[in-house]
């Protein structure tokens, strides 16, 4: 079978790192190839040098069988090939069809025309049911259709090679989906699709075939439906990994934090998003918020850890009324929390990793004395966090917070705020994006906390998630507690039906 | 009492007009750099040195070569506009090729041209400024003949008011209807779109730095003109009053169309206040009206910038390293 890209023995280096060493790439016509490793094992890079932003230092490619040169994107955009990035590149002030045609604009007597491209983006977003709205500005569309604004920016350009990094990275399970259906139509249309991730499932619903990445060397290409997810994993990680940790069932206590009516209005829908949620956090147990994406848990969360005020309703902090005390406040009494954007309120990102550290607590002995720094303590305190935390970075505590990976800047949240004196921890989709070696780490820390009779409160919208942490499960749907349920009575279809809201519980 | 109005409404609009052309001119010339994601913060520097050849070229065609006044005044607008976009080029530059922080080269223009104005004015002249005092306005042939529109538009009008015009409405065109338009605001939107798509972002950004020395250049000469008959090494921060218009226009031209007649009109009455009827029945302080215009400013900013639609690539040097 003749190869659309055969990527040979090809080697890159940075200063420091081999991002990729010797590795060979062969992706057959009309094929969905899947391109699996943990976070830096050099996927993006192979696909760099393919779409032409890294030049190979080693190796050659060969398209349709002839050896090509791709010196620059426009070089990888004239032999059809084009890429979706992780951060999608649009400009969100313009429509889509603007979008769609820059750089390759119509013009009739000097001025731009839009109707043949119009026509042609709907005759494409038909063929691939994508359903896009040519006229729509693009900040006005779901992150779903913005990626698929970058599909159609490919095919427009007639691409018979699509890459996609990490494609499902910030999409909701329904949008993943519909992108799952959207890669098998470009496939049965003979597009070759390569896509970025460290997620099984998706490797499982879609690919034909999969090659492994790890620390920049190919550890194999394999058939998809020959093997199984633990062999992948065990591939990826390059040891065994445990997909469900072993945990006992625990039941907390005391009360630690008690909410009361809580409602929580929201800017962007301009109405209370959180109804009248009420419930309570105990001592020794993790209470996981279940519930589809989008049902008022980001602002239920805003709410408790003080980042947005409630429209109603108390909260209480070991018995302590903390409903109108100061984010701070509501820190120093013993809140922690990891957020759900946590390059946004997790980390200053252009700040180094020891500075990071101490957000919350560089005002407090040891880290100020007589309103200096001490330099000396916050590079110990990091240094030890980083070694109890295995947080991976290029130059320890002086890193810049944006050179950190993924995993590893999750990890170093987490050890600042699980190290801090807290009794009550809350994390918010402490896994997302993350690969099954980081997911793993995370999950036995978390279950640490509990079992050091810490209350903790997690919000997820991953069912697997759910139930390997949950001692108690409580449902949200359109900002209302819809019920508490036993992870151990509770099948997961049964909890399906909750979360969309065709079932609740009578006692809620 | 009718006819005693419309005259004096005439009169006001005779001193507005010219200062609304000049603000408009300036603030769309700012408008084309920071679309295409630089910030232009000299355009105060690049009015001067406009203004400053504009007024030596004018000197050169009136008094020595001996060209009809209207001619000069054409002729003084494209040098003008010429010297700004070579003056501009410094700062698209520092600020694209270069990298550098933009505010900091912009400032260096700045200074930069007050200083050599003064300096060359002071050795050619013997004084600060140079004198092209004559009568510029004239009435427009047939067109001044036409009732109450005539006296309003064509009547003891300046060039450079239908300059502005068509560059209001040429403005409008390049920026959302032409190719090049929709590649500048993209640069200024998100570079690394306009990039991964072959977007030449470091052309676009020049060509719209340049555009706006142009403009500015222009400004300063029609600026130069229109209010004081002679050059005098500053245009009383007219430069900086464009950028603020720039920003209450949200960076749209039809926008900064309609917020230049706004701040024209506060700064005829600061300046003429007391001379306009309705305003001396009032017997307010003078200085009142002179302060006028700078709380507008600061009154229309507050309102304003809460709901900013800058570019949002603006001010960042880009760096094809971070795609």
């Amino acid at each position: 079978m003749e190869h659309a890209i055969e990527m040979l023995n090809i080697t890159k280096e940075f200063p420091g790192i081999k991002a990729n060493d010797n590795v060979s790439l062969r992706v057959r016509k009309g094929e969905i190839h899947a391109l699996l490793g943990e976070n830096g094992a050099g996927k993006t890079t192979l696909m760099s040098i393919l779409f032409g932003l890294y030049r190979a230092d080693e190796g050659e490619i060969r398209l349709n069988g002839e050896r090509v040169h791709i010196r620059n994107p426009n070089d990888a955009n004239d032999y059809g090939i084009g890429m979706v990035h992780q951060h999608f590149k649009l400009v969100n002030r313009f429509t889509v069809a603007e979008n769609i045609v820059l750089g390759a604009e119509d013009t009739r007597r000097g001025f731009l025309v839009y109707d043949k491209a119009i026509a042609r983006i709907k005759e494409l977003s038909e063929k691939y049911k994508l359903n896009i709205d040519p006229y729509a500005r693009v900040r006005d569309i779901s992150v779903g259709h913005q990626q698929r604004v970058e599909i159609l920016k490919m095919l427009y350009r007639d691409a018979e090679i699509l890459i996609l990094d990490e494609p499902t990275a910030s999409l909701t399970p329904q949008e993943i989906d519909e992108l799952m259906g959207i890669l098998q139509t470009l496939s049965d249309e003979g597009k070759s699709v390569v896509f970025i991730t460290h997620k099984l499932e998706e490797i499982r619903r879609v690919a034909d075939r999969v090659t492994i990445l790890r620390d920049g060397e190919q550890v194999g290409t394999v058939e998809v439906a020959e093997t199984s997810n633990e062999e992948l994993a065990k591939m990826m990680v390059g040891r065994e990994v445990v997909f469900r940790i072993d945990k006992t069932h625990a039941v907390g206590d005391q009360p630690v934090l008690e909410a009361e009516n809580l409602r929580v209005y929201s800017h962007t829908f301009r109405k209370d998003v959180v109804r009248d949620v009420s419930f309570d956090v105990r001592a020794g147990e993790i209470l996981v918020i279940a519930g589809i994406e989008g049902n008022g848990q980001s602002e239920l969360i805003y709410g408790l850890v003080g980042l947005n005020p409630l429209t109603h309703g108390r909260i209480r902090l070991n018995g302590e009324d903390i409903t109108n005390s100061s984010i701070r406040e509501r820190s120093l009494h013993g809140i922690s929390h990891i957020p759900e954007d946590r390059q946004r309120h997790g980390l200053i990102l252009d700040f180094p990793l020891e500075y990071n550290m101490i957000l919350q607590s560089y005002f407090q002995p040891p880290f100020q004395h007589r309103g200096f720094l001490q330099f000396d303590q916050i590079r110990n305190h990091t240094q030890r966090l980083i070694e109890n935390f295995d947080v991976r970075s290029s130059s320890g505590p002086t890193s810049l917070a944006r050179s950190l990976s993924g995993g590893n800047q999750q990890k170093a949240i987490l050890a600042r705020e699980i190290d801090r004196n807290n009794n009550l921890l809350i994390a918010v989709q402490p896994t997302r994006g993350l690969d099954v070696g980081a997911i793993e780490s995370i999950h036995k820390h978390l279950i640490a906390e509990r079992d050091d009779n810490k209350a903790v409160l997690i919000v997820s919208y991953d069912l697997n998630e759910v139930f390997t942490l949950a001692d108690r499960i409580l449902v949200i749907y359109e900002g209302q507690n819809v019920g508490i349920l036993d992870p151990r009575e509770t099948t997961e279809s049964e909890l399906g039906l909750y979360m969309s809201g065709s079932k609740r519980a009578d006692a809620a | 009492m009718i006819v005693d109005i419309f005259n004096e409404i005439v009169s006001i609009l005779s001193y507005v007009i010219p200062v609304m052309v000049a603000l408009l001119i300036v603030s769309l010339g700012g408008l084309f750099s920071e679309r295409s994601g630089v910030i232009n913060i000299a355009l105060e520097g690049i009015m001067v040195m406009g203004g400053f050849v504009g007024a030596m070229s004018m000197y050169l065609m009136l008094y020595i070569i001996g060209l009809p006044i209207q001619l000069a005044v054409f002729l003084a607008f494209i040098v003008g506009a010429l010297v700004g976009a070579g003056f501009s080029f410094f700062h698209a530059f520092a600020s694209v090729s270069m990298q550098s922080n933009q505010i900091i080269s912009a400032t260096a223009l700045n200074l930069f041209a007050t200083a050599l104005g003064l300096f060359v004015a002071r050795t050619f002249f013997g004084y600060r400024r140079i004198n092209v005092d004559e009568s510029y306005r004239f009435d427009v042939p047939f067109l001044s003949e036409i009732p109450i529109l005539g006296d309003l538009l064509f009547k003891n009008a300046f060039l450079s008011t239908y300059i502005g015009i068509v560059l209001l409405i040429v403005v409008i065109v390049i920026l959302y209807k032409t190719r090049f338009g929709l590649r500048l605001r993209s640069c200024g939107e998100n570079p690394h779109a306009a990039d991964s798509l072959g977007v030449d972002v470091g052309r676009m950004r020049y060509a719209g730095v340049m555009i706006s020395g142009l403009l500015a250049g222009l400004g300063g000469v029609v600026f130069m003109i229109a209010f004081q008959n002679r050059f005098e090494s500053d245009v009383r921060g007219f430069g900086f009053l464009a950028l603020a218009l720039l920003i209450s226009g949200q960076w749209r031209p039809q926008r900064i169309f309609l917020i230049s007649i706004l701040f024209a009109l506060m700064r005829v009455v600061a300046s003429r206040g007391d001379s306009i009827m309705g305003l001396r029945a009032l017997e307010v302080p003078t200085d009142f009206f002179r302060m006028l215009p700078y709380i507008l400013t600061l009154v229309v900013l507050a309102f304003t910038s809460k709901h900013s639609r800058a570019p949002e690539a603006i001010g960042e040097p880009y760096d094809t390293g971070k795609r």
